[in-house]
């Protein structure tokens, strides 16, 4: 055993999770099923939640239990327990076979996967330093509670929310042929600055740094400065309050990388999942108008745009090294050259496609739900010998530069946003030129990204993200992550928010 | 084999483990079944059940009293000593909690308890599983059957939970709820995708559902949507269904806060200082409420508390809860509040409610019941009139919009509530009193606080399903209502 499997808890690695795996496995082939899948998890969750400084919340959850996915006579049969047990093991491969019989009269597509590698016995965990349920709430609590106050401290702040919400999951998969024990850690913490003026005006300013797949290093130095973007914070604030209500228009836009990310996210990755574009989401998280019989040839964006998916990346949110389906990580094409490239795919949607190999997107977010094709970590690259955000903002007469993700809405075949952001300066002849108020960017996804002419490069780049992307029903929540250059859009319609909300 | 124990032994061993100043425990038993379909065809399945064990471990020392919460699903009889400690050992490494309070007792003065009719403290937690879902599913197939034979295609998902909570805590209280709760959504498609109708519904038990009613009627959307009509952004009359309404006032109480309004900081906030409470925000006598033994929207009467925040505390777990009037007679008359934000906003305690329901007053009052027939051009009510219908309402448009319902529902702007999303499933055109086509579909930004006053006209009150926050949030009574100027800010191509 190397270093880095030793890291895995070992709690649930103590747990007799081959034994179970057996029981289930055994007890679906016995009954007639033609597939059947395994999983044991254990997921400690903390959340933790400061009002101006004092402690508000500290939760602590931990949740574990197992599954059973089988396919009967071409038809899905799922069930889940809670009792780490081979009993209920069987018992839940059972209640599977059972439901895939009910269900039966309702199916009219044989379910078929398409074919992965057995990879045997493996283990994998995700890059961190310091695992943050080693450290004690009070630690946290402490670190927090002190950000808090140094921006309280400052007039300009009226109040300070903070939290700290950590993730620390662990997989086991068995289908048979590969047997996969998993661990990541994730954590997101979050500091907001309100200013309340005395004529009932009000504003927040939120710090940018993204959640990240990594450890509690992260507070402490490792991947983001939080000493630095706290200090900026209070001035940041005030001047916003301050600042003039934007002029509503089409404006070029330079977009940083902690706003294009959510971006990125609604636009290119939701329309890219192909259970979607087949329809298997129409009733709830909707569809795409990116539909497979446009691959290769949609123009989704301007010629320097290359999006990637992958379930690789180092610190990614969706990264693992093997799927909820036992298909090991990838990284691969959905847009190139600025067109349509690749879907992401599980192994049931590979197959119905005729895409071949899944490349790795089933994801469930605990032993209660069955997996669904979930994102991947969904990035624009940056251009190799690109513009720094100087360069891009230098490029620009008459515009905005956007910062840090605020509020998000898309319509259902993935057309229609608005977005608008936590800083917005205004651009006059290359230069900023103090912040604006009220800004919303609304526009359709292929107009959008078919006016970026600039794409920044490596020294640009972020990796940003969310805990809590929705999708399926019942409801599942995925982490994901998506990287992305500084870029250059001209002309896009910008609204007055304040405007939007007068009649 | 499994050791399982009962909650309610889960609840009595937890208590008895503690060694805190005091302790709540909350154990809760869930179950659910469901079944997903698309393009008339079946997609996903599945049963499961859960039991979660919650420990609220209070203590109090020199610098404050400091809780420490610890959840755990899927623990084991020899485990529940461990969770204690963990609860114990959380509060005593944690700060005070600014929240802190004296726990609920058993001899708290008011008299509440358990609902009317619900099982009591000792016996079985309610369950569910895949057999309520039996007579649905073939009704189901058969809808499915019927759907493709006519050239459309069915959407949807359909699924029945049963929650039970035993709560206990040190000071002697047990408390026990059961909650049921279940829904359909049912989407109706063009063979060509081109039209698209939704309808949805929420039911306790299934036995209410017509799966080939539900179709039948979206049968008759699609068929309105054969003329097509493309529209401008811009403001329009608008007629807003109940699932439509409940998505905007859901936002709305959730916004609705004691704490933050009194900080200056929502859209509930008075310049200045205080809390806009007792201003009017409606012309119409509107009245937003809550109440845990509203018929049909039963919850749980009294507070279930997991977590802190802003206006929920731990502390209160066990406080009774009673029908509680957010809006009264189109005025602002109560902000969601724990016992600790209500005295830091200096308001009563009205902690919030798992249930809504927004009704005009009318003199001749109506029960809530199905639509009525006919679709005569009538003017709007008069004063004291019984609230109409949504068909009514229709009957008695010269032009304006009908929408289906709404989605990607989010915040744009707090100082206002300004909320954004799209329409989605249809928007209908009705001129002269009567449905003429269909209209693309449109983004808006709207502020349900602003929309209330501009109602033009509130209908009768009916049981409806949520579709935005049904996951979180599906227990609701909406009138339709028809809004001036409702402010369609952009085209969406979706459809």
């Amino acid at each position: 055993m190397d270093d880095h499997e030793s890291k895995i808890d070992q709690e649930f690695a103590a747990l007799p999770l081959r034994d179970l795996a057996d029981a289930a496995l055994a007890q679906a082939g016995r009954l007639g099923a033609q597939h059947a899948d395994f999983r044991a998890e254990r997921i400690r969750g903390q959340q933790i939640g400061l009002s101006d400084g004092n402690l508000q919340t500290l939760y602590d959850a931990d949740d574990s239990g197992l599954a059973v996915r089988v396919v009967v006579d071409g038809t899905w049969g799922f069930a889940s327990a809670v009792d780490l047990t081979a009993d209920a093991a069987a018992q839940a491969a059972r209640q599977a076979v059972e439901v895939a019989r009910v269900a039966a009269a309702l199916n009219t597509e044989p379910i078929e996967l398409a074919s992965e590698p057995a990879y045997g016995e493996v283990t994998w965990v995700s890059a961190y330093d310091v695992d943050p349920f080693t450290i004690s709430a009070a630690d946290k609590v402490a670190l927090i509670a002190q950000w808090s106050r140094d921006l309280l401290a400052d007039p300009a702040v009226s109040h300070v929310d903070a939290s700290l919400r950590q993730v620390r999951e662990c997989k086991f998969y068995s289908d048979g042929g590969t047997t996969a024990i998993q661990q990541r850690v994730r954590l997101h913490p979050q500091l907001t600055a309100v200013a309340v003026s005395g004529d009932g005006r009000f504003d927040t300013m939120r710090t940018l740094a993204p959640p990240a797949g990594r450890g509690y290093e992260f507070l402490t130095g490792t991947g983001w400065d939080f000493a630095a973007e706290l200090a900026e914070l209070p001035e940041l604030l005030a001047a916003k309050l301050q600042a003039p209500s934007v002029e509503p228009g089409r404006y070029d836009l330079v977009i940083d990388p902690s706003n294009l990310w959510l971006t990125i996210h609604e636009s290119i990755g939701h329309a890219t999942e192909l259970d979607r574009a087949l329809g298997y989401e129409a009733a709830y998280a909707g569809t795409s108008f990116a539909t497979p019989d446009q691959l290769g040839r949609l123009q989704y964006g301007s010629g320097g745009m290359h999006v990637t998916g992958d379930r690789t990346v180092e610190h990614g949110l969706a990264t693992i090294g093997y799927d909820d389906e036992g298909v090991a990580g990838q990284s691969w094409d959905l847009i190139r050259d600025g067109v349509l490239a690749g879907y992401q795919l599980d192994r049931r949607m590979a197959k119905l496609e005729g895409f071949g190999r899944s490349n790795g997107c089933a994801f469930s977010d605990g032993p209660g739900h069955m997996p669904l094709q979930r994102m991947a970590n969904v990035s624009l690259q940056p251009a190799a010998a690109g513009p720094s955000t100087a360069d891009l903002i230098g490029g620009v007469t008459d515009g905005i530069y956007i910062l840090g993700d605020k509020s998000w809405s898309i319509d259902m075949q993935r057309y229609n946003f608005q977005f608008t952001g936590q800083r917005f300066f205004r651009i006059t002849n290359g230069r900023l030129d103090g912040q604006l108020r009220d800004v919303a960017y609304q526009a359709t996804t292929t107009d959008f990204w078919g006016s970026m002419e600039a794409v920044g490069g490596p020294q640009t780049y972020l990796l940003g993200g969310a805990f809590n992307c929705g999708k399926g029903q019942p409801g599942q929540v995925a982490p994901v992550s998506h990287g992305c250059p500084a870029v250059l859009m001209r002309g896009v319609r910008i609204l007055n928010t304040a405007a939007e909300g007068t009649s | 084999m499994t050791g399982e124990l009962s909650p309610q032994e889960s609840v009595e061993r937890a208590l008895a483990a503690a060694k805190s100043v005091g302790c709540v425990v909350i154990a809760e038993e869930t179950s659910e079944a469901n079944l997903r379909w698309a393009g008339n065809t079946l997609t996903t399945n599945g049963v499961s059940r859960s039991r979660q064990l919650t420990v609220i471990a209070i203590d109090r020392r020199g610098d404050g009293t400091a809780a420490g919460v610890v959840s755990r699903a899927g623990i084991r009889p020899g485990q529940i000593e461990d969770v204690v400690r963990e609860a114990e050992h959380a509060a005593a490494g944690s700060a005070p909690a600014e929240d802190a309070g004296e726990l609920i007792g058993a001899g708290h003065p008011t008299p509440f308890g358990i609902n009317d009719g619900e099982p009591g403290w000792d016996t079985q937690p309610g369950r569910t599983e895949i057999g309520v879902l039996g007579d649905f599913a073939a009704a189901l197939g058969q809808t499915l059957r019927a759907a493709e034979a006519a050239g459309r295609k069915l959407y949807g998902f359909a699924e029945h939970q049963m929650e039970s909570t035993f709560l206990g805590t040190s000071t002697g209280l047990r408390l026990r709820h059961d909650q049921p709760a279940g829904r359909v959504e049912l989407n109706a498609k063009s063979a060509d995708l081109a039209r698209s109708a939704w309808t949805g519904v929420s039911t306790r038990d299934f036995t209410d559902v017509d799966i080939a009613g539900l179709d039948a009627g979206l049968a008759g959307r699609l068929h309105w949507a054969e003329r097509s009509v493309s529209l401008a952004a811009g403001r329009y009359e608008t007629l807003l269904p109940p699932t439509a309404v409940s998505d905007l006032l859901i936002y709305l109480y959730w916004s609705a806060g004691a704490k933050e309004a009194a900080e200056g900081r929502t859209v509930f906030s008075r310049p200045g200082g205080g809390t806009r409470i007792g201003e009017r925000l409606s012309a119409q006598p509107v009245t937003l409420s809550s109440d845990p033994r509203a018929p049909g929207l039963g919850c749980a009467p009294f507070v279930i508390s997991h977590a802190s925040g802003p206006d929920s505390s731990v502390f209160d777990n066990g406080l009774p809860l009673s029908a509680t009037d957010w809006i009264r007679d189109g005025s602002l008359a109560a902000l969601g509040s724990s016992r600790h934000s209500a005295a830091l906003a200096g308001l009563p305690v009205t902690p919030a409610i798992d249930n809504l329901t927004f009704a005009v007053r009318t003199s001749g009052s109506v029960p809530a019941s199905g639509p009525a027939s006919g679709s005569v051009l009538t003017p709007g009510p008069a004063s004291g009139a019984a609230a109409p219908t949504l068909e009514q309402m229709i009957a008695s448009t010269r032009r304006g919009l009908l929408l289906t319902c709404l989605w990607y529902i989010r915040e744009v702007d707090p100082q206002t509530l300004l909320l954004t999303g799209l329409t989605r499933d249809g928007v209908y055109l009705v001129e002269n009193g009567e449905v003429t086509g269909a209209v693309n579909n449109f983004r808006f930004n709207e502020s349900p606080v602003a929309m209330l006053g501009r109602l033009l006209e509130v209908g009768v009150t009916v049981p409806t399903l949520p579709r935005e926050w049904g996951d979180y949030f599906n227990r609701a009574a909406m009138p339709p209502v028809r809004v001036e100027g409702f402010n369609m800010s952009s085209v969406s191509p979706a459809s």
